[in-house]
């Protein structure tokens, strides 16, 4: 196989293909001759064998995030395992209060979560980022209140790759005695991650942006202490009550073997896919009027996000046509607005609407780094010489001196 | 999401890209957009002494049929009276595009940025516009 594979994929945070070793393991779980039981029924060998095979994936799952087996409930993704956590505490702790605090840059999966206690009668603070991604623990401490129940923040930030400082979070909200809910969709992997240290109350996890299949998801739920959530799913009284049907023994394994592998490669392949990240951005940044959005320090080897001045994003990636990456601009949404994460580390709008993301991860090689960065950089250069802006900026026309038309 | 083929034509070759001496008493200039709205519109047209627009330049900060809306403008005006290309519609740009809904913007600025250049001409000229038709906005 060549190493400059047509269209090349640099989108690694919207989803990851299937690592081989997984979809074996996965295949191994679902026809006659395979693993096909149901892990709930108790008296017969089939399904004590799909029992085995999800305790052993229970194990791989927890281990990588130092948890106790017993501690993950299995979900659909990282979306249920959200609203379940948010949802299932502040409902079963509404008695105590019914605040919630957030953040602005967090995934829509959390902020609508959010959005829809609020219509029925919690309040919920959003707070603002630092301009580099980053919470100021002083604000969060300061935006605490009496009737605080649930702090919800991501661990990595999808669009920009920023990494929280979890642990100052947790220390915080444990010494309140308040329940601290942690997205990490994007950090298996690429963060280590240990829920004791981290004082970490309630994890959402998913199989999908880690080798693992679609579909899949987990939460972590603290036993010691305990912390309680009202179930959203009713049924069979499956994953102690939590999460309700049949356990889906293929994808349970495919978690299982994914965040296995996850854990034992983490540190290789980050080195490796740092370097390429590193190289990509090396190729890029002495071009004029690029900007790097987020913090570029705690951030997470594989993301660079990058606003190219003057240039439209859409536009960019339609002259990228061999290249898979998303922007923040309006035109790729339905909203036609630009990114709310960008416009909330105070991007203005034009550079929002001029940012690429590029996710690096675990097939990109170098060859698709450096046809990538060419690539790049002819777009930029063609759609400048085709922008009024470029032009003004050329002339030394002050843009923010300009009266435009907004429309 | 899905291009035109016309769409891609224009943005991959674009027509009439650049910018012409915005101090020429024959040329008129049309800037429309904005930055944080993610698109912005330069249509530049010059009249010959019979007033019939002889050559049109643009450049476009914007999407792919931002690109492909004003590109394929300066190609409609060229030949043209100033009020005959007054009479330009946003529609017809988006028929000869097939643009999606979700696009009708990019035609709708273009045809303000006709307009635009057309009203800068004039009053260079001294002359008074006719009564405006109503944009489809």
């Amino acid at each position: 196989m060549s190493n400059l594979n047509i269209p090349v994929y640099l989108d690694y945070s919207a989803t990851t293909p299937v690592d081989e070793r997984v979809a074996k393991a996965m295949t191994d779980c679902l026809t006659l001759q395979g693993n096909f039981g149901n892990p709930a029924s108790r008296s017969h060998v089939f399904g004590w064998k799909a029992e085995d095979a999800v305790v052993e994936a229970r194990k791989n799952v927890a281990d990588l995030i130092g948890a106790n087996p017993k501690e993950i409930v299995w979900t659909s993704g990282a979306t249920e395992s959200d609203n379940l956590a948010i949802k299932g505490a502040a409902h079963f702790y509404s008695s105590k209060g019914k605040h919630i605090i957030t953040v602005k840059t967090e995934h829509k999966a959390v902020l609508d979560t959010c959005r829809q206690l609020e219509r029925e009668g919690f309040e919920v603070t959003y707070l603002d980022p630092e301009d580099n991604g980053l919470v100021d623990i002083n604000k969060l401490a300061a935006a605490i209140r009496d009737d605080t129940t649930v702090v919800s923040v991501m661990h990595v930030n999808n669009e920009i790759g920023v990494i929280q400082d979890i642990a100052a979070i947790g220390a915080l909200t444990r010494s309140k005695g308040i329940i601290f809910h942690v997205d990490a969709a994007q950090s298996p992997g690429k963060v280590a991650i240990d829920v004791n240290a981290m004082n970490v109350d309630l994890m959402s996890l998913c199989a999908h942006k880690v080798y693992g299949p679609k579909g899949i998801g987990a939460l972590y739920v603290r036993r010691k202490p305990r912390v309680r959530i009202e179930a959203q799913i009713h049924g069979g009284g499956h994953e102690r009550g939590m999460r309700s049907g049949t356990l889906a023994t293929h994808q349970i394994v495919g978690m299982g073997e994914s965040f296995r592998i996850a854990h034992e490669e983490m540190d290789v392949e980050n080195a490796r896919v740092e370097a390429l990240r590193d190289r990509l951005y090396n190729g890029l940044k002495d071009m004029e009027e690029v900007y790097v959005n987020g913090d570029l320090e705690q951030r997470i080897p594989g993301n660079l996000n990058i606003s190219f001045n003057f240039v439209e994003g859409e536009s960019l990636m339609m002259s990228l046509k061999d290249i898979a990456v998303s922007s923040g601009s309006a035109c790729t949404s339905d909203s036609l607005e630009p990114s709310y994460v960008l416009r909330a580390l105070g991007r203005n709008d034009e550079l929002a609407h001029s940012s690429l993301r590029f996710t690096l991860g675990r097939f990109t090689t170098p060859e698709e780094v450096d046809f990538t960065i060419a690539e790049v950089r002819k777009a930029v250069e063609k759609l400048r010489d085709l922008s009024p802006l470029w032009d003004m900026f050329k002339d030394g026309v002050d843009l923010d001196s300009v009266q435009w038309a907004a429309h | 999401m899905a291009y035109s083929d016309k769409v891609i034509d224009h943005y991959e070759n674009p027509r009439n890209v650049g910018k012409m001496d915005a101090d020429d008493q024959n040329v008129g200039t049309g800037m429309v957009g904005a930055p944080a709205c993610g698109d912005v519109m330069r249509l530049q047209i010059k009249v010959d002494d019979n007033g019939v627009i002889e050559d049109a330049k643009f450049k476009t900060y914007g999407c792919g049929s931002a690109i492909a809306s004003s590109s394929l403008v300066t190609e409609m005006v060229k030949g043209k009276t100033l009020d005959e290309a007054a009479a330009i519609k946003n529609m017809e740009i988006v028929e000869e595009l097939a643009l999606p809904p979700v696009k009708i913007h990019c035609s709708v600025l273009a045809e303000d940025a006709i307009a635009a250049a057309i009203a800068d001409l004039r009053e260079k000229r001294g002359e008074t516009a006719p009564a405006k038709a109503e944009s489809a906005a």
